[in-house]
């Protein structure tokens, strides 16, 4: 097979399903990332630059309850998920929000700031070096045919799927999460009506690293740890957000989807080096013809 | 029921209210009128708690709220219908009339949801539909309704007309003639001299931060000094 001047390798049509769907396992863990970046987007209009450093710091978390306590991965989202929370919530409301006041240029910076010295912290205590957790059940599977998908995989697209769903009726039906919508958009009539922004801020930023946790808890099994493993997953993250439409939870999904599966795709066809390209291609085709990302509102 | 007393306030070094008296009676409709940049949104706002006086006194039923934060002073039943509405665009008219009763009246959620919309039906019939693609008019009912959620006890009507056809803008003040028939406290803030002074049963009159005319409304409408001072002429 050619394709402008490459000749392409040429796989059967199983070959190419299964990359596919290897890459709609990847894509999910990529969505949920996104989604609490998008969240955060969405609601504080502000770019969070420590996500992926917090996605890192939840995903040490992780492996320390592990090599540790014996808590088996999956089992520690229980506690991740809550911390991360917690950990979210007070980060916005006594760090980000007190050192920001109010300008959005600052917040970006103390993200960035935040990032760099949870990083760095990482890097001083944990050092550099590769740790993975091993489960027992990390090359159990099922056969779907043409392509064999592992427990952690399934996993994490039922994990995600889950998530997302979990995130969307709270969204849509509690008190508060109907406050998170007032508040990104009408700030002041959020406030006249009794709304503490301050403190939906702090909310919908803990949701954001609560999702980052849960992710953690889904990566660890296939996935080594180590400090800089959160710049790789957040970059795409942003790739997700932007391609999806900032602040659109749907956008996050489809988003997360559709780079997992060109990644892999794109790592079968060009290799594991060139293949990554592939995800800028498709961002920049779809920015091309599409300003907002796919699902994102017009501006105004 | 509403009390300030040498009510300073501004943004900054910038100083916008000058020692403001002003109070508010049970079951009274009182208007504060002057033109765009008298201070009248500072003075609600300050009242609402979305700033901090940076002297003087605010009396709730005696009790000092001064500096109180927003949601604090809701909790209270001050309620104010902001100046452009601030409705939420993004959400249904249903959501936007839960919101009203986030802090105050949520028991008496659904209940109230039916009385607002006997007030108001129009917004019944798009219940569903974002608020954003609502007209100007019925976004002004839908701010009202929203904050009749919270079942206030002095509700702050800040330029309820503004934007308004003659016809509404009528419609609006005959609106907030009934409220008050119900035994609502009123603030009204207006531009809007002539149709606020009819409805109202006592008035001030703000020019650059001051408070320089106040009386029962019947007796300002004839007075010339209100066309001096307010009009300009």
């Amino acid at each position: 097979m050619e394709f402008l001047g490459f000749s392409l390798p040429s796989y059967g049509w199983s070959t190419v399903l299964g990359s596919a769907i290897s890459g709609v396992f990847l894509g999910s863990i990529y969505a949920l990332v996104a989604l609490g970046l998008t969240l955060i987007y969405g609601v504080l209009h502000i770019i969070n630059f420590a996500h992926g450093a917090l996605l890192m710091l939840a995903m040490y978390a992780v492996y320390f309850l592990w090599s540790g306590y014996g808590i088996d991965p999956y089992l520690a989202m229980l506690i991740v998920v809550p911390g991360g929370f917690f950990f979210g919530y007070g980060l916005q409301r006594l760090v980000i929000g007190k050192a920001s006041h109010g300008k959005d240029e600052i917040i970006l910076l103390v993200t960035l700031g935040i990032a760099i010295v949870i990083e760095n912290l990482s890097l001083f205590l944990f050092s550099a070096s590769e740790r993975s957790v091993l489960v027992p059940y990390d090359l159990d599977g099922i056969d779907l045919g043409v392509t064999y998908a592992v427990y952690p995989e399934l996993a994490a697209l039922g994990g995600s799927f889950l998530i997302t769903l979990a995130l969307w009726i709270f969204m849509t039906y509690t008190d508060t999460g109907k406050a998170i919508r007032a508040v990104a958009k009408e700030r002041q009539g959020a406030r006249l009506m009794g709304i503490n922004v301050d403190h939906i801020f702090a909310v919908t930023f803990g949701i954001g690293v609560a999702c980052v946790a849960a992710a953690a808890s889904l990566l660890v099994p296939t996935y080594a740890v180590h400090p800089q493993v959160g710049s790789l997953f957040v970059l795409i993250a942003f790739t997700v957000v932007v391609l999806g439409g900032m602040g659109s939870f749907v956008g996050a999904l489809v988003g997360g989807f559709l780079i997992g599966v060109t990644e892999q795709l794109g790592r079968l066809y060009l290799g594991e080096s060139l293949g990554v390209i592939t995800i800028s291609v498709i961002f920049i085709l779809v920015l091309l013809f599409r300003p907002t990302g796919l699902f994102g509102a017009k501006s105004g | 029921m509403l009390d300030l007393k040498g009510l300073c306030a501004g943004y900054g070094q910038m100083k916008v209210l000058h020692g403001i008296d002003l109070t508010i009676e049970q079951g009274e409709i009182v208007a504060l009128l002057g033109s765009n940049g008298a201070g009248k949104s500072t003075l609600n706002n300050n009242v609402s708690g979305i700033f901090q006086p940076t002297a003087g006194q605010i009396l709730f039923e005696g009790q000092d709220i001064t500096g109180l934060p927003p949601e604090n002073v809701v909790d209270l039943g001050i309620v104010q219908v902001p100046e452009g509405r601030r409705i939420f665009p993004n959400m249904s008219i249903r959501e936007n009339l839960e919101l009203g009763s986030y802090r105050r009246g949520k028991p008496r959620r659904a209940e109230n949801i039916d009385k607002v919309v006997d007030v108001f039906p129009r917004l019944e019939e798009r219940f569903s539909q974002l608020a954003g693609t609502l007209s100007g008019g019925e976004q002004q009912m839908l701010a009202i309704g929203r904050a009749m959620m919270s079942e206030p006890r002095l509700l702050i009507l800040d330029e309820p007309s503004l934007g308004l056809s003659p016809l509404l803008v009528e419609e609006m003040f005959s609106l907030i003639q009934r409220l008050n028939k119900q035994g609502l406290a009123i603030f009204l803030v207006e531009q809007n001299v002539m149709q606020s002074l009819e409805i109202a049963d006592r008035a001030y009159v703000m020019e650059n931060g001051s408070i320089v005319l106040l009386g029962e409304a019947a007796e300002l409408i004839d007075d010339p000094d209100l066309k001096k001072s307010y009009l300009g002429l």
